[in-house]
């Protein structure tokens, strides 16, 4: 279902006029109120006047997550405090939090795009949405619950944790929609099934999931398990939090990026040139409408590539791939760069193998060492020594085909690695630099 | 014929062990007869246990990796030569022993062992043909 039926299925040129009038206005009023903005435009040697065509975003100079953290906490909102109604918070695992503020109106922008993004997945005023996103400063919790008021389904604000109530909730309250990270998707199947509860038996049709990286596979894995839909929603407090974009049903093939609330870039991360549609490279950010934390050209330092192809659904705005990994969650482990999507997706590939798996990264003198931790289940448990060796092996030596980089397998029991309520730890990295 | 081992997927950390051992004093299972086979990284802990499906429920409970394999248990002649005579006998036959192990539990004149080959019906319909002595498994389980 299309929640916003006139905007969503813009032709490209109205659209496109739409953006050009917003950027223009978002230009001049960052450069009136952030004084931040209004010296890197005039570093930049630009000024708001100089915005004639959609291209010329180009002359606006980046925002990165330093500059947010720079002006922490509040120096880059663009309307004085009696107007924001609401902050939200970075969990600050990589560094100072970085924290963001909504208007009255942002607020219901917001919500107006999670709904957008809540009917694209399937969900309609019918549905229950049990949103196991955590509520807090985390924009995952309150974006989802405001869009499914909005959109008016019935919103189970479970948030993360609890897990074995979550699972007695699902099988009294039937909820229609699960919301919550992928890997928390994965931990409920796990505990249903030591609860002796079957997913089969609940009545979900789809799951968004997001707020980290996961693959093809993963989704396979999780539809498998959980006996629904699996879609990809995108978003980062920075630019607004969840429903910046979001997968359709139909074609579950890319996720939509509202266009008319966001203008995305790709760029080559090292030149900082923008790039065609399909070349895949970091996605930057600008806001057209947000009132307290307009943003340009922010580094998302989120990899992936924008399709501008119609799209089977109706909706004539652009989509971006999947997320494919990180700028920063990049490891480069004897100069090859590795991703450990990368390592999921080779370990998904093999069905003895569970997708649970860390990596850990040492250095040993020079050189560096990438060992991979992987949980050994029943499929892959064998009585002889050999078998099990001959399985490190093959991880291994897929690992090698794939990726091009030599990591040392070793086989770990049954949950011993980290299953974080929220976000999973993939990666380790124990070298002192 | 056929006796039931379970195995247990162990990391090489300490403590490991004795976590096994704890569950299965919990659950008042008896351990018969047990070899550990073991690398820098893993280890795998076979058992031969009085009560298997208690047995494989708790060890599942704790978190364990836990599989049952089947194992023929064997009288050997307790006298030089006894096994070497029942391992050319089976070599003879085409058949592999994977792994092997005593069991504890002294019988009349004869030494036991556990078995595990490569194809298991018809190492024991091969060594029963030649009056090897092989125990089923409700009788080892409370030998």
């Amino acid at each position: 279902m299309i929640f916003n039926m006139e905007f969503e299925t813009l032709p490209r040129e109205a659209l496109e006029a739409i953006q050009l009038r917003r950027l223009k206005a978002v230009a001049e009023r960052v450069y009136a109120t952030v004084p931040f903005y209004r010296k890197t435009f005039d570093e930049a040697g630009v000024k708001p006047g100089d915005i004639k065509s959609l291209a010329d975003i180009t002359k606006l100079p980046f925002t990165t997550k330093k500059d947010l953290r720079d002006n922490y906490p509040f120096g880059m909102f663009a309307v004085p405090m009696e107007n924001v109604v609401r902050i939200h918070a970075s969990s600050g695992t990589t560094g100072q939090p970085t924290v963001v503020g909504y208007t009255r109106r942002d607020v219901d922008t917001w919500a107006e795009l999670m709904a957008r993004s809540l009917a694209a997945g399937g969900a309609t005023s019918d549905d229950i949405i049990h949103n196991a996103y955590g509520y807090g400063l985390f924009t995952g919790g309150l974006g989802v619950h405001y869009g499914a008021e909005k959109l008016g389904a019935s919103v189970i604000p479970i948030s993360g944790g609890n897990t074995k109530r979550q699972i007695i909730i699902m099988r009294d309250f039937k909820p229609s929609i699960l919301t919550c990270t992928p890997s928390y998707a994965l931990h409920l199947a796990e505990a249903a099934e030591e609860m002796g509860v079957d997913f089969e038996s609940l009545l979900f049709k789809s799951g968004i999931f997001g707020a980290e990286p996961w693959s093809e596979n993963m989704r396979h894995e999780i539809e498998k398990k959980l006996y629904l839909s699996a879609l990809d929603i995108y978003g980062i407090s920075e630019v607004i939090g969840p429903g910046v974009a979001m997968e359709c049903l139909e074609a579950k093939n890319g996720l939509h990026i509202f266009e008319d609330h966001f203008i995305p870039e790709i760029i080559n991360p090292e030149t900082n040139e923008t790039l065609p549609p399909g070349a895949t490279g970091e996605l930057v950010f600008t806001s057209l409408t947000k009132e307290a934390f307009p943003i340009i050209r922010y580094r998302t330092r989120d990899i992936t590539s924008l399709s501008y192809e119609p799209c089977i659904c109706g909706r004539t705005m652009a989509r971006m791939k999947r997320v494919q990994g990180r700028t920063d969650d990049m490891l480069i482990i004897r100069g090859v760069n590795v991703f450990p999507s990368q390592i999921e997706a080779v370990l998904m590939d093999m069905d003895q193998v569970e997708p649970h798996y860390q990596l850990v990264v040492e250095r040993e003198g020079t050189l560096d060492t990438l060992t991979v931790l992987v949980e050994v289940g029943e499929k892959a448990f064998s009585d002889e020594i050999r078998d099990l060796q001959k399985l490190e092996k093959e991880i291994s030596h897929n690992i090698k085909e794939t990726l091009a980089v030599s990591a040392k397998v070793k086989l770990v029991e049954p949950k011993t690695i980290a299953r974080s309520e929220g976000k999973a730890v993939r990666v380790v990295d124990k070298r002192k630099l | 014929m056929h006796a039931q081992q379970i195995s247990v997927f162990l990391e090489n950390k300490a403590g490991r062990l004795a976590e096994v051992t704890k569950v299965l004093s919990q659950a008042g299972v008896n351990i018969r007869a047990l070899s550990l086979a073991d690398t820098s990284d893993f280890g795998i802990l076979r058992l031969i246990l009085d009560k298997n499906d208690t047995a494989v429920e708790a060890l599942k409970n704790a978190g364990f990796t836990v599989r049952k394999t089947q194992v023929a248990a064997v009288e050997v002649p307790d006298r030089p030569g006894g096994l070497h005579d029942l391992l050319e006998y089976i070599n003879g036959r085409g058949i592999n022993v994977e792994y092997m192990y005593a069991f504890v539990a002294p019988t009349k004149n004869n030494a036991l062992m556990i078995f595990r080959f490569d194809d298991a019906d018809a190492a024991v319909s091969a060594l029963a043909e030649k009056g090897f002595a092989v125990i089923d498994g409700e009788t080892l389980y409370t030998m």
